[in-house]
């Protein structure tokens, strides 16, 4: 703590703003069942209503508080898109370091696998291996991963060639230390700054795209409370004017904002402060 | 390189290039082909229902061509692609080629009506934040691009509509190009769709691009320039822009991809009759030769787009113009 203290301090306002941003939503989606004045299902008046005292943000399609499913949507949302960007991280840090440690056919392979996966927007694959699939939590969040992994095993490949041609990379090679070794010890800790700026990064991607996926009606199951979701199932009311219907849509932006303005702030001090 | 090679090297990578986009494409149409048999169970159950016997289930297979080994059903469907015969749908039965027909057309007029947009729009301010980088305007740039890439595209959308069309009464909310308007009724109809990507893509490709042009402007030999006494106009169109090219063409490709993930999620929104809907509509309903059919379009349009934008980049690269 006492060396986080003195970088805190000169934080820009935008990346203070972020982490600010970043700890509300935290402790919005820990404490959400103490927050929210009822459940996220739970039907508790007619539907569509207006602002109130009773229902401080109206009422939904289906009569449940617009407020409690915001709640609840940040664990819910926020929560899938973490543990996918968690699970893309280590498929991708893994496949990447391994690549980049043996070499050879094992590198060849998953380079012209991820090349592949590339050269077609993830959109376009997640949409044709869900169909494939079907719906569902656990296919959402394997497809997204899978898929996202790539620009993880991209970065931590290229990071990682760079350190294992050092020389100390060699000397814990000749004193015949093994692969994990070399990659746990020897390289993660070299390349960690990258690869947290990069899972910043992929976060706001990985959340974009489980909220777009959601928007298109293929993200969580029915009465759970997802942002993406609730924005189409309300967006009739934008028409009459109403702009309660896009609080969810402000909320996921307002989090990716956050994020982005620490990732930026990250990448320019890791940059050397320069240009 | 010299004397016994006839074809120069501008041409030789391009044809290199060229193979490797076709090859790309060939496995990209294996890997949608085969998700079809990633399907738990069988897609001629999943059809037919659990109620249907065993005979039924077979003569369906037979129908499908399920029957056949795998080589073989890809090489029929490849030939029909080809022919552009893309199979039945199997919600409603019709030949999948109708469904995409008039749909193909208002999906690349939405995205070619944002690209003209955006490109050129992207590559000046962008041009301009590397310019006059770390002043006033790179900061509110890199603020406001950094904002608008972390919206999400509906919520663009929306925000749009909500004030052109629903507060201000502008525009219409339902972007419906009708039977055949005349093209400037149709831009008007589609306005509010080609806004809300050429302001998702812009702040994409405008980032890129000045991360590419910051990047030229820090080589040696714009300093040399610079301390040879160089006027800045002239650094700019003599030195920088000649090799910031090839990154542009690139970044404008790589752009592509957020154009076709737009389109499909601005669709939606504006029940625009495009590709992109017709796909989440399929996808919703498993109808897989539709999905497929679309995905196959999307891909291809991306590779040989992006194919076209590396052979761009190789053409204006400065090096290969002048070989030793």
């Amino acid at each position: 703590m006492a060396r986080l203290l003195p970088v805190l301090k000169t934080m820009p306002l935008t990346a203070m703003l972020g982490l600010a941003v970043i700890l509300i939503y935290a402790a919005t989606a820990l404490f959400a069942p103490l927050l929210a004045p009822y459940g996220q299902a739970e039907i508790v008046g007619a539907q569509f209503e207006p602002w109130g005292a009773a229902y401080p943000l109206g009422t939904d399609t289906l009569g449940r508080d617009m407020l409690s499913r915001l709640i609840w949507g940040a664990r819910n949302t926020v929560g899938v898109a973490l543990v996918t960007t968690v699970l893309a991280f280590a498929i991708g840090a893994v496949t990447g370091l391994l690549a980049a440690a043996l070499g050879g056919w094992v590198d060849l392979a998953l380079s012209r696998l991820v090349d592949v996966l590339m050269a077609v927007p993830s959109l376009i694959l997640t949409l044709l291996a869900l169909s494939a699939l079907g719906p569902g939590v656990a296919n959402l969040v394997m497809v997204v991963a899978v898929l996202d992994s790539t620009r993880v095993f991209r970065l931590a490949r290229a990071t990682a060639m760079n350190v294992m041609v050092l020389d100390y990379v060699e000397a814990a090679q000749l004193r015949g230390e093994g692969t994990w070794w070399v990659i746990l010890r020897e390289v993660l800790p070299n390349i960690s700054a990258p690869l947290i700026a990069e899972f910043g990064l992929r976060f706001c991607f990985v959340f974009l795209t489980i909220s777009a996926l959601s928007f298109l009606g293929l993200g969580l199951p029915p009465p759970m409370a997802d942002w993406g979701a609730m924005v189409r199932d309300n967006a009739a009311l934008i028409t009459f004017g109403d702009l309660t219907p896009l609080l969810p849509a402000a909320s996921i932006a307002v989090l990716t904002v956050g994020v982005n303005f620490v990732v930026d702030w990250m990448l320019h001090r890791a940059s050397g402060l320069k240009d | 390189m010299r004397g016994s090679t006839p074809a120069n090297p501008i041409q030789k990578m391009i044809l290199g290039r060229l193979g490797i986009g076709i090859f790309t494409l060939f496995v990209i149409s294996i890997i949608i082909f085969l998700a079809i048999s990633l399907l738990p169970g069988d897609i001629a159950e999943q059809v037919l229902g659990q109620s249907a016997t065993p005979e039924t289930v077979a003569a369906f297979r037979r129908e499908l061509g399920l029957d056949q080994p795998l080589a073989a059903r890809y090489l029929d469907w490849i030939a029909g692609v080809v022919r552009g015969d893309f199979g039945q749908s199997l919600a409603n039965g019709r030949p999948v080629a109708d469904l995409l027909g008039a749909r193909l057309g208002n999906t690349l007029f939405l995205a070619a009506y944002a690209a003209v947009i955006s490109v050129p729009l992207a590559v000046l301010l962008g041009l301009l934040a590397a310019l006059w980088r770390g002043g006033w305007f790179d900061r509110i740039a890199n603020v406001t691009t950094l904002t608008a890439i972390s919206f999400p595209e509906f919520f663009v959308a929306y925000i749009l509509m909500f004030w052109l069309s629903v507060r201000m009464g502008w525009l219409p909310s339902i972007a419906d190009p009708g039977a055949a308007p005349d093209l400037g009724e149709r831009l008007i109809r589609t306005f509010l769709p080609a806004v809300t990507l050429v302001l998702v893509v812009t702040a994409h490709m405008m980032r890129m691009t000045r991360a590419a042009v910051v990047n030229v402007l820090g080589a040696p030999y714009i300093t040399m320039a610079r301390l040879k006494g160089a006027s800045r106009w002239r650094i700019i169109t003599r030195h920088a822009l000649p090799n910031a090219l090839a990154p542009i063409i690139n970044v404008i490709a790589l752009n592509i991809a957020w154009l076709i993930t737009g389109v499909v999620i601005v669709e939606v929104v504006f029940v625009y009759p495009g590709l992109g809907q017709l796909m989440v509509d399929s996808v919703s309903n498993r109808d897989m030769p539709v999905v497929q059919a679309c995905a196959l379009i999307f891909a291809a349009v991306y590779i040989l787009l992006n194919l076209l934008a590396d052979v761009l980049a190789i053409a204006t690269n400065p090096r290969l113009l002048h070989p030793r």
